[in-house]
């Protein structure tokens, strides 16, 4: 199916996803006027946005199976696989958190249905920002996710260390906004166009490689990416970020809000600047920074949830080696770590909120001793999902970072599959502690783990996560087939231009 | 030199010396009515520019609307006294100068590198500058146009969930 994007029709076809997510936004924002007292509002506010979601799923799911493609000139968004893949990602992320959420928000109190109306929302920023054929509309879906999330981030007004988080993210948040909206505006002053794939034509017409104005433009731009996907040296706020907002807020965060930015950034660099060669080291740097400070840290945590934020960051550094291998298999490598990296932070994040006695911030990796006895199943699945993150044989984490490594063998870059390597040993000195004190050592007293309720909608996240980890573990290729078909295909590489400017 | 060039250096010369004047009062509402001088001769450099449309909405979102919300702010905070300098001794004023000079050396990085070619054309002042702001709002940008009316209602329920009384 060819969508010609300017006319209006087609336009609204190729946005159905968004559309449909924006309809469901309103509704639930209708829904929650009326209604917004009770528990039971609280619920009802919960299925409207989860039958919205499905919805959007739908749609996405229609547009894939007719492969609709844009004809025409350059447009707005985008029309290929790669933004129909990451769409289904990021409405499965917020699926699962609205599920997480169920219980979590009544057992806090929390009865604000407003926190529905704000996923919906930046979930569709998400789905805007990773889709974007045009930096103003990056910029623009980047925001619109970012306030929404800020905003959770301190739903729980009544908790300082959540105010805090609040305050922080939107802060240094604001601040990276502003140096990738500078950025932007120095590149579209040396190419005169915001569109992607004009961006890149520009820069080979125009012999842009070396103007001054692209490379400063293009290094904003990194720094303002850099933020939000919380790489070293710009993951300060992300640790404290975590730890202070509600659970299944940080597990989205952890999961989709990183996706969204990885998938865009990956876009914005192949697609514009896939002919500017000046951005290969500096994402090189950045992901073995990020590897290497990510995992160092985290072992020096104490908290569960504190060792999981730092986690998440050298996680952010393995898909940066992704990123950095630009190459039609680094883009699948991308897709397919961030499926098995989103399953597997969601239901360990599902999981510390069922451990929460008045908020589990507290929740040291000691506390959990005892667990595999009073709690078999719930162990079992944190101990999967620790494997998981550590790569280990037999997990979804393990096929991502295989495939990953592949990519950048692939790519020549040695140095850093070597360093992943490395790092991930590095890793099992936080992961394997906690599998450790849940099977290794006698809870401390009576009744231990008698507050732990994992509600049934949550339940059926984790087991749902942890069985696909395992069968994704096992039998991989449907996973590596749909993200090998949805992959970037680099623009060839143009002959580089000889004259410099 | 002809009257246009006299006039926009005048503007000009104003608007940084309201600026600076901006920066370095120490009671916030002279600091306010000074970033309002700033602003209008910056809707004068504007006009100077044959950009009527953008001269315009300077004057009203800016000068206008912006402005009284920080007065406003101003007021409700009570800032009445002057408050203690904000340079910070020697390594502040030093950091400062730092980067006014980073600055400096960029703007001149950035004039020798020039506009791009193949640029926007320059709207043609008969034409008449609201139709050529306009349309392409609702033609080329129209998703754009649309998601910021979303990012705006995303903000204000995101303000109302944060300051409402009573959850």
């Amino acid at each position: 199916m060819n969508l010609d994007l300017t006319s209006t029709g087609d336009l609204a076809r190729a946005l159905l996803p968004e559309l449909t997510l924006t309809a469901a936004g309103m509704l639930v924002l209708l829904v929650t006027a009326w209604r917004h007292t009770s528990g039971r509002d609280l619920r009802i506010a919960g299925w409207v946005t989860l039958t919205g979601l499905v919805a959007g799923g739908v749609a996405v799911w229609w547009l894939w199976w007719h492969t609709a493609r844009a004809a025409g000139p350059p447009s707005m968004i985008a029309v290929d696989d790669f933004r129909f893949v990451t769409d289904g990602l990021f409405l499965a992320a917020a699926g699962l958190t609205v599920l997480v959420s169920f219980d979590y928000l009544e057992r806090e109190g929390l009865l604000v249905p407003e926190y529905y109306v704000l996923l919906l929302f930046a979930t569709l920023g998400m789905m805007l920002m990773a889709g974007g054929e045009d930096l103003m509309v990056v910029f623009l879906g980047l925001e619109l996710m970012s306030v929404s999330v800020y905003v959770l981030a301190g739903i729980d007004r009544r908790s300082g260390a959540a105010a805090e988080a609040a305050l922080k993210y939107f802060l240094l948040g604001a601040f990276a906004s502003g140096f990738l909206l500078y950025g932007i505006a120095l590149v579209y002053g040396a190419t005169a166009t915001t569109n992607l794939t004009q961006i890149a034509a520009q820069v080979r017409s125009l012999s842009l490689v070396q103007s001054p104005m692209l490379l400063i433009g293009l290094g904003l731009v990194l720094v303002g990416f850099g933020f939000k996907v919380a790489a070293v040296p710009f993951h300060m706020w992300a640790p404290d970020v975590y730890d202070g907002s509600p659970t299944p807020v940080t597990g989205y965060m952890a999961t989709a809000v990183k996706a969204a930015a990885f998938a865009a950034l990956f876009r914005v660099l192949v697609e514009a600047f896939g002919g500017v060669t000046a951005w290969k080291p500096i994402v090189w740097w950045l992901a073995v920074a990020t590897m290497v400070v990510g995992n160092f840290i985290a072992l020096a945590q104490h908290t569960v949830k504190r060792m999981l934020a730092y986690s998440s960051v050298a996680h952010a550094g393995y898909l940066l080696v992704a990123v950095a291998a630009a190459s039609w298999a680094g883009s699948a490598a991308l897709l397919a770590y961030l499926f098995a990296y989103t399953l597997v932070t969601l239901a360990a994040f599902a999981l510390l909120a069922a451990q929460g006695r008045e908020g589990e911030r507290d929740v040291r990796i000691d506390d959990l001793a005892g667990l595999g006895q009073r709690r078999p199943w719930l162990a079992l699945a944190l101990a999967v999902c620790m494997l998981s993150l550590l790569g280990f044989p037999g997990t979804a984490g393990f096929i991502g970072k295989w495939y990953i490594l592949v990519a950048a063998t692939m790519a020549h870059e040695n140095v850093l599959a070597a360093i992943l390597v490395l790092t991930s040993v590095v890793s099992a000195g936080y992961y394997l502690p906690v599998i450790m004190a849940m099977y290794m050592k006698p809870q401390p007293f009576d009744q231990a783990h008698a507050g732990v309720r994992l509600g049934r909608p949550a339940a059926v996240v984790v087991a749902a996560c942890v069985v696909g980890l395992l069968v994704l573990g096992v039998r991989p290729n449907p996973l590596l087939d749909l993200a090998r078909s949805s992959a970037i295909v680099p623009p060839a590489r143009a002959a580089t231009p000889a004259t410099g400017r | 030199m002809d009257g246009t060039r006299i006039l926009f250096g005048g503007f000009a010369v104003l608007a940084i010396a309201s600026a600076g004047l901006c920066i370095t009062r120490r009671n916030p509402v002279a600091s306010a009515l000074w970033l309002v001088a700033t602003l209008f001769s910056l809707a004068a450099l504007f006009v100077l520019l044959d950009a009527q449309f953008i001269a315009v909405l300077q004057v009203l979102v800016y000068a206008g609307a912006i402005m009284v919300l920080f007065l406003f702010v101003i007021m409700l905070l009570n800032l009445g006294r002057a408050g203690p300098t904000d340079l910070k001794g020697p390594l502040g004023l030093g950091v400062g100068v730092l980067l006014a000079g980073l600055l400096l050396v960029q703007l001149l990085v950035l004039r020798q590198a020039g506009p791009a070619a193949g640029g926007p054309a320059r709207a043609t002042t008969e034409q008449g500058m609201i139709p050529t702001v306009a349309r392409p709002l609702f033609t080329a940008y129209l998703v754009p146009f649309e998601i910021t009316s979303l990012l705006l209602l995303a903000a204000i329920v995101g303000a109302v969930v944060l300051a409402k009384r009573k959850l």
